[in-house]
């Protein structure tokens, strides 16, 4: 049977995001289920009822009426204590959660016999990046931060020659270089500031550089990368030498964003107050993680501050300060989601364990908490390891026959048999084939060594050459075509012997002269 | 020319081929490389016609006669070839040594002055030795013919699969085995003659049997091989003529083109010897995706202005060629877009895997004929590790080689071969032809990646409309 989503409106104050849009509306109808979106729920991210409806989804005027109908919930903030108690009992109910800061939720979602997946914690694997919402809103809190500072800048982003003077472009320093600092970086760059940025993770310095910023590293080596892409917590030597680092930049720079976060911790004070004061009037500071309590210590959150002449920007609701984006973005990675749950495009969903980004999101199932979640494996996989430590090995050995295993008990089976073979031959041969038998051998150990180091980029010409090579073929044919002889009167066929050796000549010559010529060809076009 | 100095001349000729393979080890010593190995050729030939084994001056006049007709036939031939026609021509040409190898071998059998001074186990031996290089110029032979068919296209090339190939294989062996018994033990030329031919006949079918099986992707593989056999050719025909000159050259030809096929091999995660059994083109008749992960996701499609639109944003760019380049003879183009990117500032680099194309280093000679420093053509060890800081990967008709299911599914026919991660790089742009699979008869779960385009249509053409876009 089709299962309904409900869309409530959000109640949380000033939040003016919704959790659906009428674009996802048609494509979640398409995967079977029925719509239902609360009355006005899209009006401060101006998205009418009527555009709903148009695309499909009904629109239900009564609050407890939505929540108790629904078979499934979607919504953007965590659900305040009496949505709670509009949850229907075995419903589904898709939001940001933030497990870790909200116990309590967590407790009395589970009192209510519900499933809840959370999407804060959609595990950061590649497969899972399509839903992964705080990418999404990372990013537009990254772009809006910038905004907002450039509203309370007092001058050019970018820098002029004017005819009424010289404009200096605005320096922007950035700390942290997460979703969020990236989209931070390249909006700035964008309006034409000179951006710097630092970040604990140093590996982070090649995106920074592809979104058109400078990276500030700080000269203490500690590697910075905790699990899943994350940041982590750093020693007090590295943060002292990031201290002087800031301090430095501060003096210099006209706008900070920070947006230095460590998952499940309050953010890291990374802003003194002295740093503050060292900044030139006028300055802005936009605090990104000032729901988390700041990186700034004059941060007050939620709220614009002008301390020591600086603009301290607090806002926690960035992402929802450009609600239509967001929201779009947002109703996106849930629709993403909905494909994950409903692999059969019939309306209804599973929600299976068995699954890693599915694990990862569910934080209640039926009742019984399932937070935190196993640890995720590392997004990016090394490599299939096992081909290439072969290959090396292989390549690197140079003993043996090709293909000799680096095991050494075939390696002892294989030497075993060449032995006993070798005895065989030794044993029966005459010595004439043994000593030309010495030489085929050894010429086989040669042609194995020389061959081992050529480029895959020769491999054509080097075979190329080997096939002129191997028209030395045409020596056994010159020999026979008139050979002396020594006095012998035999009865020699010559004339077939001549024909045979004469057309002999005339294919190993083509390839003669036609494998050195093609190789010379090919190789005159090799040049740096 | 006495008998020692035209050994010591062998002698030499001999080390300048070992420094001609080993020249061509690096493309700095690859020229010097070739120019040894003609002046050892020179010095062998010579050294052969005025040595103590070519008797007066009837037999330098054939001799003569013989390698002009051979060297303008040669000489023409690696005028006129395109460089998309390597892979046919190298085949060819080995099908060439293999038959001048058989002639030589039957030349020496009729030939009473080779075995006047053997006896005993001596005779046995240089017998076995005529008939041990007959069989492996006749494989050569047939073989190298059915690669050339393959690869020109005049032979299909899908794997012919017989029903139990293998017990024929095996039959056909033990018949020349017990050819090769009466061969030695027969009383009169005729008789041997009669045990030869049927041998004979047996290699060539064999041959081509063998060939015939082989998927056209694992040709690089085939003519690699074949190179080889008609090393051990060279070598069987040296020790049935006594001569060390022809032992020690077969042998370098014959164990650098198998550690060639070794390598390539490795590089496809192969094991030799199924490849040589054959029959991997199409295991089952059906894709063998059916029991593996099936791709899902959209396709998308874009037109030769987007891509130029991706491009001229992108500041780092992988190329990715592969057979279909070849086919479109669009080397030129590529170059051409490369330069221009390069004026502009954007990194552009081409990836190469090891099996692209249809003979080893195949890419690598098509670039270098369109003029591409080789210095930004890389190997795929070289860059894989690049691709997350890749703007735009752009495949130009290659599916396997790119192909993510070698990592993600264990039950994909390619599972463990090495390939270019392209899927990694911000965004991927494909250019195939249509929605087909490629040799391995694979679906190709990156067309389905979300940062993923297909750019559909012959290379050459789409490419040419990239760069009109981009001047423009």
């Amino acid at each position: 049977m089709p299962l309904t989503i409900g869309v409530p409106k959000e109640t949380a104050a000033g939040e003016k995001r919704v959790a659906t849009v009428p674009e996802v509306v048609e494509k979640l109808i398409k995967l079977g289920f029925t719509i239902q979106v609360e009355a006005g729920a899209g009006d401060a991210a101006t998205v009418s009822d009527d555009a709903y409806r148009a695309a499909g989804a009904q629109i239900v005027e009564d609050t407890a009426a939505l929540w108790s109908s629904s078979d499934i919930i979607f919504k953007v903030r965590g659900p305040s204590a009496e949505e709670v108690g509009l949850l229907r009992e075995g419903a589904t109910l898709v939001s940001f959660i933030w497990p870790a800061q909200n116990p309590e939720l967590l407790e009395q979602l589970a009192a209510r016999k519900v499933t809840v997946l959370a999407m804060d914690s959609v595990p950061r694997i590649s497969r899972a990046q399509k839903l992964d919402a705080l990418s999404s809103m990372a990013n537009i809190a990254g772009y809006r931060a910038v905004i907002e500072a450039a509203h309370h800048f007092g001058r050019f982003f970018t820098g002029q020659i004017t005819a009424a003077g010289k404009v200096p472009p605005a320096k922007v320093f950035v700390i942290g270089a997460g979703v969020a600092g990236l989209a931070a970086i390249g909006t700035a760059s964008g309006l034409g500031a000179i951006v710097r940025a630092n970040d604990t993770r140093p590996e982070v310095g090649d995106q920074v550089t592809s979104m058109g910023g400078e990276f500030v590293s700080v000269d203490y080596v500690e590697e910075g990368s905790g699990v899943g892409g994350y940041a982590k917590v750093m020693s007090e030597g590295f943060q002292k030498a990031q201290r002087e680092v800031f301090a430095k930049q501060a003096k210099d720079v006209d706008i900070i964003i920070t947006t230095a976060l460590i998952p499940g911790k309050p953010a890291p004070k990374l802003i003194t107050a002295e740093m503050v004061q060292s900044m030139k009037p006028g300055s802005v500071i936009v605090d990104m993680a000032a729901e988390q309590g700041g990186n700034c210590e004059l941060t007050e959150p939620g709220t614009v501050t002008v301390k020591h002449g600086v603009t301290i920007i607090g806002y926690a609701d960035l992402p929802s300060r450009l609600s239509k984006q967001s929201s779009t973005l947002y109703a996106t990675n849930l629709f993403r989601l909905s494909e994950e749950l409903c692999k059969n495009k019939d309306g209804t969903i599973d929600v299976n364990m068995d699954d890693e980004v599915i694990r990862g999101t569910t934080v209640v199932k039926d009742g019984a908490i399932t937070w935190p979640p196993p640890a995720p494996k590392i997004s990016a996989a090394p490599p299939p390891p096992a081909a290439k430590p072969a290959a090396a090995a292989a390549k690197s050995s140079g003993h043996g026959k090709p293909g000799a295993p680096s095991s050494t008990k075939r390696a002892a089976v294989m030497f075993g048999v060449a032995a006993l073979f070798f005895l065989l031959i030794g044993a029966g041969a005459p010595p004439a084939f043994l000593s030309h038998f010495t030489v085929f051998v050894l010429a086989c150990f040669v042609g194995y060594m020389v061959v081992w180091n050529v480029k895959p980029a020769l491999h054509t010409p080097l075979m190329s050459v080997t096939n002129a090579i191997s028209s030395i073929i045409a020596i056994g044919a010159l020999v026979q075509i008139a050979p002396p002889m020594d006095g012998v009167a035999l009865d020699r066929p010559d004339g077939w012997i001549r024909l045979l050796a004469i057309l002999a000549i005339i294919l190993a010559t083509i390839n003669m002269f036609g494998g050195f010529a093609v190789t010379q060809r090919m190789l005159a076009m090799f040049r740096k | 020319m006495s008998y020692s100095l035209s050994t010591a001349s062998y002698i030499g000729a001999t080390i300048l081929f070992i420094l001609c393979l080993g020249g061509l080890s690096n493309q700095e010593t690859a020229r010097r490389g070739n120019l040894y190995g003609m002046i050892g050729m020179t010095i062998a030939v010579l050294a052969t016609v005025f040595g103590p084994y070519v008797a007066g001056f009837g037999g330098m006049a054939w001799v003569i006669f013989a390698m002009l007709i051979g060297a303008s036939i040669g000489l023409y031939a690696a005028r006129k070839v395109q460089m998309t026609q390597m892979p046919e021509l190298v085949a060819l040409m080995h099908s060439m040594v293999g038959l001048a190898a058989m002639l030589v071998g039957f030349a020496n059998y009729v030939d009473p002055i080779a075995a006047s001074h053997l006896s005993g186990a001596e005779q046995t031996i240089h017998e076995i030795e005529i008939y041990v290089g007959i069989l492996i110029g006749a494989v050569t032979f047939s073989g190298s013919v059915i690669a050339f068919g393959k690869l020109s296209g005049k032979i299909s090339g899908n794997p012919m699969l017989l029903p139990g190939r293998h017990w024929i294989n095996l039959v056909g062996l033990l018949v020349v085995i017990f050819f090769g018994r009466q061969f030695v033990h027969a009383d009169s030329i005729g008789e041997g003659m009669a045990y030869l031919i049927v041998m004979t006949v047996i290699a060539l079918a064999f041959g081509v049997h063998m060939v015939m099986a082989i998927g056209g992707a694992d040709m690089p593989v085939v003519v690699s091989m074949l190179n080889s056999y008609s090393g051990w050719a060279a070598a069987a025909t040296g020790f049935m003529l006594s001569n060390d000159l022809l032992i020690v050259t077969g042998a370098l030809v014959g164990s650098s083109g198998a550690i060639l096929s070794y390598i390539m091999c490795e590089a496809m995660n192969r094991h030799f010897i199924s490849v040589i059994a054959g029959g991997f083109g199409n295991s089952g008749g059906t894709p063998a995706a059916a029991d593996g992960m099936q791709p899902a996701g959209e396709v998308v499609p874009i037109l030769s202005p987007e891509t130029a639109e991706l491009l001229r944003d992108a500041k780092n760019v992988i190329i990715i060629p592969g057979y279909g380049m070849a086919v479109a003879q669009a080397q030129h183009t590529v170059y051409e877009i490369t330069r221009f990117l390069r004026d502009k500032g954007v990194n552009v680099r081409f990836g190469i895997h090891p099996v692209a194309g249809r003979m080893p280093g195949h890419m690598n000679v098509l670039l270098a004929e369109a003029k591409v420093p080789y210095d930004i053509v890389l190997e795929m060890d070289e860059l894989n590790d690049d691709f997350p800081k890749t703007d735009v990967a752009m495949v130009i008709g290659a599916n396997d080689i790119v192909n993510p299911g070698a990592q993600d599914d264990p039950n994909s026919p390619i599972a463990g071969m090495p390939v270019l991660e392209a899927w990694k790089a911000k965004t991927s742009i494909v250019m195939k032809r249509s929605m087909a699979s490629g040799y391995a008869g694979v679906d190709n779960p990156l067309f389905y990646k979300e940062n993923n385009r297909m750019l559909f249509g012959d290379a050459k053409k789409m490419l040419d409309e990239v760069l009109a876009a981009l001047k423009a």
